[in-house]
């Protein structure tokens, strides 16, 4: 079963894709008339060669942490939860509601409701999809791309009617009490007396995001539900035989993923803009999913996959910074990524195999012959 | 080695370019895009015609995240980038967070609010429900069927106050006139929507609108090509969209974005910030579009009405509701 070694499945493979996207990428880059290698060093320096640069990357990797946990998650359980969009807007309005409405005393606290607030508002967003393919088999897929968009409606309504300070013409909310703002990274170096930015960039919602990887990893592989969910992915009907509840299933898987989508609203809401935005997902959501299968639906792959993905977001801001490369072919570099390490994986990985499989049929069809061959007495 | 030699020499090198840019200013477009033929693109004509004229240049960035609003501010600010003008209200409260921070630059931001204007922020309003006021008489005046459209893009606020306006001059020429309004969407996609765009001018057309005023940036194209395609008039807004379909669009709500951008570039450091700038019909600020590409639309009795009113509005005798005032429209049901 296993042609290649580990090492391969997990470095190589990802990491001659990733040349593959960045030599088309140059290409792009010198059809359009700019300087490739300028270019690319922009982005190195501009995503990891500043504090700023990391704080910015790791703060959008800590979107993508969550929105790749919630759709891996569900993904074991053979859901391909595409609505981690409007799971995410509702857990950023969870997340307004809890701090605008009640005066926390603390950060501390604060975060702790907003967590909760996030986490149930978009668990309950994936509910009731959930409930509707459990129990009417009414396609998920479907199902959760049509909550995204009365996520965004409902967003709104939200935000005209009842949480836009009068005479604000932006549909956004107030801003929070300034007490309430989450310890940043540059906050925490200026502490330390090392010079850094003012950015409200990553935050400690990235170590929540650590933990739900953490949390992910422990209940798929080391409990009794998380054995339940990978069995009821592999095989639905196995899983009914052996006494697993599929609407069960269904519908706890995806308020774990929903739940997981929810809590992105904690970093962008209370820890990035402070206020409710209209547009604070920005498609992280979606990202998700291309996050999800890089990193093979495992945890510490989300996470990897994660970073790379804040790099190429926070290199790509970089780019657009300080070079005339237009967004949309910025876009193109991301998406080229996305296309090489998720869509066309296999193009990568059949060779390999190949090569892999050859290399350990030459060493098979070598070794007798080296072997000594001489009896022990 | 050699390669983190040359690395850091090519960091080095964008850092020094970075410095040398001293005193430029600085142009940050909003999510919409520079090529919006819109509200985006009047910035960067105003922008381009100061380069023009001056020989100047200045930084540029077209947002693709929330998250870069903070962070192209600071990083333009840091460059020496000054004045650092930003488009569209959702900068308000960025660029209050981030002037505090660098107190000798000079930030601008156009269309915004704030409960209080820090000593280095200009803001500049446009009056938009006054324009929209005199496209809607001469929507009303150019109307046979007695019903006039208004598509705008995401549902917001300053877009409600566009169609106020608007239907607000329309019921002034022709009381009993039907005003049909529909949003584009509720995501910021519906700025760039021009299939939709052009869906829902299908829809106002059935119902029997032979005007209709789009306030939906890039949207907008989709609307005006296809009143184009079935021979009713269509209304553009924020530049001057007449030449789009020469004789086919009746005129275009003027929103001198242009104007301001160029003004506050030509400023430069020296500009005066800490307040509010509104511009309204009596400093150009919106007006209606006349050229040659719509003289044959426009009529005498027509002209004659719109130089009337806007006289009118200018001298404080015609008062033109603002959306704003109360959250609601005295004209339109939204």
């Amino acid at each position: 079963m296993d042609v290649m070694p580990k090492w391969a499945e997990v470095v190589l493979v990802p990491l001659i894709s990733l040349l593959l996207a960045a030599v088309i990428s140059a290409l792009v880059i010198l059809a359009i008339g700019e300087d490739p290698i300028a270019a690319a060093s922009l982005m190195v320096e501009g995503a990891v060669g500043s504090v700023r640069g990391w704080g910015y990357t790791l703060y959008y990797a800590t979107n993508f942490i969550f929105t790749g946990l919630a759709v891996a998650v569900a993904f074991h359980a053979r859901l391909f939860n595409i609505g981690g969009e409007g799971q995410a807007m509702l857990g950023g309005l969870g997340v307004a509601l809890a701090l605008l409405y009640v005066p926390w005393p603390h950060w501390t606290i604060g975060l702790i409701a907003a967590t909760g607030m996030a986490a149930a508002f978009g668990a309950l967003w994936a509910l009731i999809p959930a409930y509707l393919q459990a129990k009417r088999g009414s396609h998920i897929v479907i199902t959760t791309i049509m909550f995204n968009f009365i996520a965004s409606a409902l967003l709104i309504w939200m935000l005209n009617e009842f949480l836009k300070p009068v005479g604000s013409q932006d549909p956004a909310s107030a801003r929070f009490a300034t007490h309430l703002d989450l310890p940043t990274l540059n906050g925490w170096l200026a502490s330390m007396g090392i010079k850094a930015s003012k950015d409200d960039s990553v935050n400690v919602t990235f170590l929540v995001a650590l933990a739900c990887a953490v949390g992910v990893w422990v209940l798929m592989w080391k409990t009794r539900l998380g054995y339940e969910i990978r069995a009821f992915g592999h095989s639905e009907s196995a899983a009914k035989y052996a006494g697993i509840n599929p609407v069960k299933i269904t519908v706890v898987a995806m308020l774990i993923s929903g739940g997981l989508a929810g809590l992105m609203g904690i970093n962008t809401v209370m820890g990035e803009a402070e206020r409710l935005v209209l547009n604070s997902t920005e498609g992280a959501g979606f990202i998700g999913i291309a996050v999800a299968l890089m990193g093979r639906s495992h945890p510490l792959g989300v996470v990897i996959a994660a970073i790379l993905f804040g790099f190429l977001y926070q290199g790509g801001a970089e780019l657009a910074l300080w070079t005339s490369i237009p967004r949309e072919l910025i876009v193109v570099i991301q998406a080229l990524v996305i296309l090489f390490t998720g869509a066309l994986d296999n193009m990568v990985r059949m060779p390999l195999e190949r090569m892999f499989l050859a290399s350990k049929r030459r060493r098979e069809a070598a070794k007798p012959e080296r072997k000594p061959v001489e009896p022990a007495e | 080695m050699t390669l983190m030699t040359k690395f850091l020499g090519a960091v080095a090198g964008v850092a020094l370019s970075a410095g040398a840019a001293l005193a430029e200013p600085a142009l940050i477009f909003d999510l919409g895009g520079k090529f919006d033929k819109s509200f985006n693109e009047a910035a960067f004509n105003g922008a381009q015609r100061w380069a023009e004229e001056t020989g100047g240049t200045f930084r540029e960035i077209e947002l693709q995240s929330e998250a870069q609003r903070e962070q192209a501010l600071r990083r333009f600010a840091e460059a020496g980038a000054n004045p650092v003008i930003t488009t569209g209200f959702a900068f308000a409260d960025p660029v209050n967070a981030v002037a505090g921070d660098y107190p000798d630059t000079k930030f601008v931001n156009i269309d915004g609010w704030m409960p209080e204007v820090p000593a280095n922020v200009q803001l500049i309003g446009f009056q938009e429900h006054q324009g929209s006021y005199l496209v809607g008489m001469m929507a009303a005046m150019a109307s046979k069927s007695g019903k006039v459209g208004f598509i705008g893009g995401m549902d917001i606020p300053l877009i409600r106050h566009f169609g106020c306006g608007y239907a607000q001059g329309a019921k002034a020429v022709n009381p009993d006139i039907e005003v049909i309004a529909n949003m584009t969407g509720t995501t910021p996609s519906a700025w760039n929507d021009p299939v939709k765009g052009s869906e829902l001018t299908k829809a106002q057309i059935s119902q029997g609108a032979d005007v209709i005023y789009a306030a939906a940036g890039g949207t907008g194209v989709g609307v005006l090509q296809t009143a184009a395609d079935e021979n009713i008039l269509s209304i553009g807004v924020d530049s001057n969209q007449n030449h789009l379909h020469p004789g086919k669009v009746l005129t275009s709500m003027l929103k001198r974005v242009d104007v301001a951008v160029y003004d506050s570039m030509k400023a430069g450091v020296d500009m005066e910030t800490g307040g509010f700038t509104t511009l309204g019909l009596a400093e150009d600020g919106v007006g209606v579009a006349m050229d040659e590409n719509n003289a044959e639309l426009v009529s005498a009795d027509m002209k004659a009405a719109v130089e009337e009113a806007r006289q009118k509005i200018i001298d404080g005798e015609l008062e033109v509701v603002a959306y704003y005032a109360n959250d609601s429209c005295p004209a339109l049901d939204f």
